[in-house]
């Protein structure tokens, strides 16, 4: 299977993916926003097909509006970014504008399906090259604002007090989850990021309540997740992104069942 | 002046005499006025229960003291300097909320994120870090909960972890807002006495608010009651009086002593347990049939804390 150009950049795209989705996962796990991260996924799709429409590439499209849309829904604060009627509205409306691009562009279904669904196959070493970058640089922006994060997450009143600015944290991890999210679109497609950014990141704070072993748990499960996703679509000829939530949810259900054996 | 790069070790310095100067303070929060010239002084190691009704400005007057409620007029000068956020000789406990009781993380990690908790980088702690937060834990007995996740833990198991964070530090001030809110008597006794002996051990001073006062009565050096707007400072004795208390409400305040304990009465109602029973639950403790001559709040004494009984005899 790793004769072919498509499966080495499938799993080396799935790869850096993975680990993005893993780590940023845990924090947005973490902090209860799993639904904004949903959320943003869905306002990629407008981004995407947007792109498409002027003529320019979703991924970049997906990108732009995914941070957008992160660094908006930071600054709109606690009164958005948890509460789910006004998430929901966001995201059915970015759904809705993304068909009526579509619509407009009278789109190739195959694009639209991978949009939506996603199409690790077609990762091309251009893409990977972009996946790469913003890999690198979410995890990097993590990484500097980590030990604030976790303070302004778990006791933001005394976090504030304490001299951390909470709307600057919540804005910036809101961009880098922005970014982890347009990394994952491509691989699972835009309705499908929850499976790579929270799955593993909820199985992992179920097995352990170490901040390292979580962080490294949830890494090393959604790479598991991704990389046994391709090659059973390999194997299977079933779509890869149907292993992949399959894989996730199995991994989850486990590990809400096995606590109990590891403890 | 206080606040040592690393947070680690006594805040430097001599103690300046009192922990909180007030100066012709005024309140406001939302274009409503909280607070109207008041003016006090907390001295450097004592043991302040702060209480009022709901409303009267407890969590506003702490919020300003750390820097996150502007003065609209006079000034909060905490351990000698202008009260401003980021002050490492200041604790805080804010009140409890319900959104800890679904995280996943251990004990240990909680009060750990604690830690220079302000400062950018990866979360990890050199060993005086993890030092510090040994302990804070053994200071509060909460060893045993450090490996335990969040949600795993008893409402009185999180209070304790919560009053270890705000050792993180080494404050020389905690400011403890409803820390025995929910809790039964018997939690409520344990969290009293963990406070007054850390208070004591420590050498520091702790605002405590609380929606009552007999919880309190064997550890609390003096009493800060708000309401109105206004506020009285003074020893139990000299501020839980109906002359003291119905100057504050504007309106006539029985004060009735019952066995040592002491109720706030308002047109025969028991003001403090009307507040106090709208505001929230709190488990096991009956309210229901209660009657203000023979109210006995078996579970205080019941409680096993030997605490208990001598802040009876105190009073």
């Amino acid at each position: 299977m790793f004769d072919y150009d498509f499966m080495r950049h499938a799993f080396a795209a799935a790869a850096i993916v993975a680990l993005v989705a893993g780590l940023v996962g845990y924090f947005l796990v973490l902090r209860g926003q799993t639904f904004a991260g949903h959320a943003l996924a869905h306002v990629g799709f407008t981004g995407a097909t947007g792109a498409v429409l002027v003529g320019a590439s979703p991924l970049a499209g997906l990108v732009v509006a995914t941070v957008a849309a992160g660094i908006g829904m930071g600054f709109a604060g606690e009164r958005l970014a948890q509460r789910d009627v006004a998430i929901g509205m966001v995201l059915s409306l970015s759904l809705g504008f993304g068909l009526l691009f579509l619509h407009f562009f009278t789109a190739y279904a195959t694009q639209v399906t991978a949009l939506l669904f996603g199409n690790v196959l077609a990762v091309d070493t251009d893409t990977l090259v972009v996946l790469l970058a913003l890999g690198v640089l979410s995890l990097a922006a993590l990484g500097v604002i980590a030990r604030p994060l976790l303070f302004a997450s778990l006791q933001p009143e005394l976090a504030e007090a304490k001299g951390v600015n909470l709307r600057l944290f919540a804005v910036l991890f809101l961009a880098i989850v922005a970014l982890a999210t347009a990394e994952c679109a491509q691989i699972v497609g835009v309705l499908l990021v929850f499976t790579l950014m929270v799955g593993p990141a909820a199985a992992a704070q179920r097995l352990t309540s170490r901040i390292g072993c979580g962080l490294a748990l949830s890494a090393v499960l959604a790479l598991a997740e991704a990389w046994g996703g391709i090659a059973l679509a390999y194997w299977t000829d079933w779509p890869s992104s149907f292993w992949i939530t399959a894989l996730s949810a199995a991994v989850y259900v486990a590990a809400i069942g096995g606590r109990g054996l590891v403890r | 002046m206080n606040a040592p790069g690393r947070t680690i070790g006594f805040a430097a310095g001599p103690a300046p005499k009192n922990a909180i100067e007030i100066e012709a303070l005024t309140l406001a929060l939302g274009g409503r006025t909280v607070l109207s010239d008041v003016s006090l002084a907390i001295r450097g190691a004592e043991f302040v229960g702060v209480l009022g009704p709901n409303g009267s400005g407890k969590t506003t007057l702490m919020r300003a003291i750390l820097g996150l409620v502007p003065p609209a007029a006079g000034t909060i000068r905490v351990l000698g300097a202008t009260a401003a956020r980021g002050n490492a000789a200041t604790g805080y406990m804010p009140q409890v909320r319900g959104s800890l009781a679904d995280k996943r993380l251990s004990g240990w990690d909680f009060v750990a994120s604690v830690v220079n908790g302000h400062r950018l980088g990866l979360p990890l702690l050199d060993a005086a870090g993890r030092r510090e937060v040994a302990w804070a834990l053994d200071m509060v007995g909460a060893r045993e909960l450090a490996s335990r996740p969040l949600a795993e833990t008893s409402g009185g198991e999180r209070q304790r972890l919560l009053l270890a964070q705000t050792l993180i530090g080494r404050p020389r001030l905690l400011l403890l807002d409803e820390p025995l809110i929910s809790l039964d008597p018997a939690h409520q006794q344990a969290v009293v006495a963990l406070v007054k002996s850390l208070q004591t051990e420590l050498g520091i001073a702790v605002l405590f608010s609380a929606h009552e006062l007999n919880p309190l009565l064997g550890a609390l050096d003096r009493v800060l009651y708000l309401g109105g707007g206004h506020a009285a400072l003074g020893t139990v004795d000299e501020v839980i009086t109906g002359t003291v208390l119905s100057r504050l409400y504007g309106s006539t305040i029985d004060v009735v002593h019952v066995n040592g304990r002491i109720f706030v009465m308002s047109g025969g109602n028991d003001m403090e347990h009307d507040a106090h029973r709208h505001d929230h639950d709190h488990g096991g403790h009956d309210h229901a049939g209660h009657d203000h001559a023979g109210h006995d709040h078996a579970g205080h004494d019941h409680g096993g804390k030997n605490r208990s009984g001598r802040a009876h005899r105190d009073v």
